[in-house]
């Protein structure tokens, strides 16, 4: 059985994946933010997750004002990076995993979230960029990537409380896949930042740590956050922050927060950054948390209980 | 409903114009900007930025732009651009097609130079203090979302919608 093992999320900056393809990284500016996701390439290395479901936003890359869908599951083979007007990104191509993804479409859509299904797109730096940041720069990802990408361009964007419940939907649906899976849910985008208007440059790193704080303790408390209070507080953009609540949600309730990172700026935003695992399940088991394989029917069913005690009380 | 229903709707679903120096890409200015963020997206491609760069007037012809989209576009003045509909991944074509960064657009946008824009963003980036509201209503600083540990779940959920209700609603002289 299939089983999400852990969370991730990280700031997705185009300025990172520049500073990236133009081998800035050593500058002291760059290193600043570079060594701060030195270790989370090592628990990666750990981890080793069969699939990335990796929640992003596209930037008027892959749609533009043409077709605006709220939430869009990348169901292909194969996603190339997009050329956001310098040429493509020269990083691999994105091999997504189409039956996994198919089956998380079934069932969330089921499950009444009406999400549209992509056989065909390009991905842009907020997907690209957070898997550097998470794998290096390896000639092939080392494992398949699923897509998600939401709107948060045009207001409004899906509530965080709608993209909290959608990341139990997807727990749900991997937990129902048969396949011996190991998962790693992605949140991408944030933290505090504003790239346009008169107020650009806005940070709020206060709001950014309790956000980080609420979202390894108490994510149902930032389910509450209204779209002005981001945009206001967090800047415009920031309200990119609400893609994080899917991850979340696809999380256990308890989770263990292993590792956290903050830095301002890169360029003009707050790069915000955690690692959450799932507790381990009681069965013994040899092998580490994060590379353990399967949860119990039983655990399964109970999540399934608390799903609709939480829905209803919401 | 009547039109003092209308126009409280308007103004409740328009909170977030109380924020200072920010144009939110909602659904009417996306139907405003529809044209304008289309121009924008063409220049994805070399030989439109090839045909822009050229001519930029007659490229824009083939746009149906207001005469306002155009004048903006055409003096590259970026916020007039987001005011008429424009949104800044799509604006930021446009400036790329100039050869210029995001950052170097947000600090036009600002009104200040590039150098300027990044010491203030190495510095920490722009305070929230003073840029929080155009009104001043939402003006007293509030703790970010945080709860307290002794609150039940129940209690919360009767209680403020969010962290904002918590605030104090205080009135205040601010810039922005
Ligand atoms: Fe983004």
């Amino acid at each position: 059985m299939a089983r999400i093992i852990a969370g991730v999320t990280s700031s997705h900056v185009p300025a990172i994946g520049a500073a990236i393809d133009l081998k800035k990284t050593e500058e002291p500016y760059w290193k600043r933010v570079f060594s701060g996701f030195e270790k989370s390439k090592e628990w990666m290395a750990n981890a080793k997750p069969d699939v990335v479901i990796a929640v992003y936003n596209d930037h008027a890359s892959a749609f533009s004002v043409e077709l605006i869908p709220t939430f869009a599951l990348g169901c292909a083979a194969e996603f190339p990076p997009a050329d956001e007007g310098w040429g493509p990104r020269p990083v691999p191509v994105v091999k997504g995993h189409p039956e996994l993804a198919s089956h998380i479409a079934q069932s969330v859509i089921l499950d009444e979230f009406d999400l549209t299904i992509v056989n065909k797109m390009e991905v842009d730096h907020g997907l690209t960029v957070p898997l550097n940041l998470m794998f290096g720069s390896p000639p092939e990802w080392p494992c398949r990537v699923i897509p998600l990408a939401v709107n948060v361009v045009m207001y409004p964007p899906p509530t965080g409380h709608r993209c909290y419940m959608l990341g139990r939907a997807i727990r749900k649906a991997v937990n129902s896949y048969p396949e011996d899976l190991r998962v790693v849910v992605m949140g991408t985008g944030g933290m505090s930042h504003q790239i346009s208007g008169p107020r650009a440059g806005l940070i709020k790193s206060k709001f950014d740590k309790a956000y980080l704080d609420g979202l390894t303790k108490d994510p149902k408390e930032l389910t509450r956050i209204s779209h002005v209070e981001f945009m206001r507080e967090a800047g415009a953009e920031g309200i990119e922050m609400v893609m994080w609540l899917i991850m979340r949600g696809a999380l256990d309730d308890k989770v263990k927060e292993v590792y956290r990172f903050y830095t301002v700026p890169a360029s003009n935003t707050a790069v915000g950054h955690i690692i959450l695992e799932n507790l381990e399940p009681k069965t013994k088991s040899r092998r580490p948390a994060s590379l353990r394989g399967g949860a119990t029917r039983k655990r399964a069913a109970a999540h399934g209980i608390r799903q609709v005690a939480v829905r209803s009380k919401q | 409903m009547t039109a003092a229903e209308a126009s409280a709707k308007e103004a409740k679903e328009k909170e977030y114009d109380d924020i200072p120096g920010t144009f939110v890409f909602d659904a009417d200015r996306s139907r405003r900007g529809y044209h304008l963020n289309m121009f924008c997206m063409s220049l994805m491609k070399a030989e439109n930025r090839r045909a822009f760069k050229e001519n930029e007037a007659s490229y824009l012809d083939r746009f149906a732009l207001t005469p306002e989209q155009r004048e903006a576009i055409l003096t590259r003045d970026y916020n007039r651009m987001l005011e008429l509909g424009g949104n800044i991944y799509f604006t930021a074509k446009l400036g790329a097609t100039d050869g210029h960064s995001f950052q170097h657009i947000a600090a036009i946008m600002t009104g200040s130079t590039q150098e300027d824009y990044a010491k203030m963003m190495l510095a920490g980036g722009r305070s929230i203090e003073g840029n929080r509201s155009k009104s001043g209503r939402d003006a007293a600083a509030k703790p970010a979302p945080r709860r307290t540990a002794a609150k039940s779940a129940k209690t919360r959920a009767k209680s403020s919608p969010g962290p904002t209700a918590k605030r104090a609603k205080k009135a205040g002289s601010k810039r922005g």
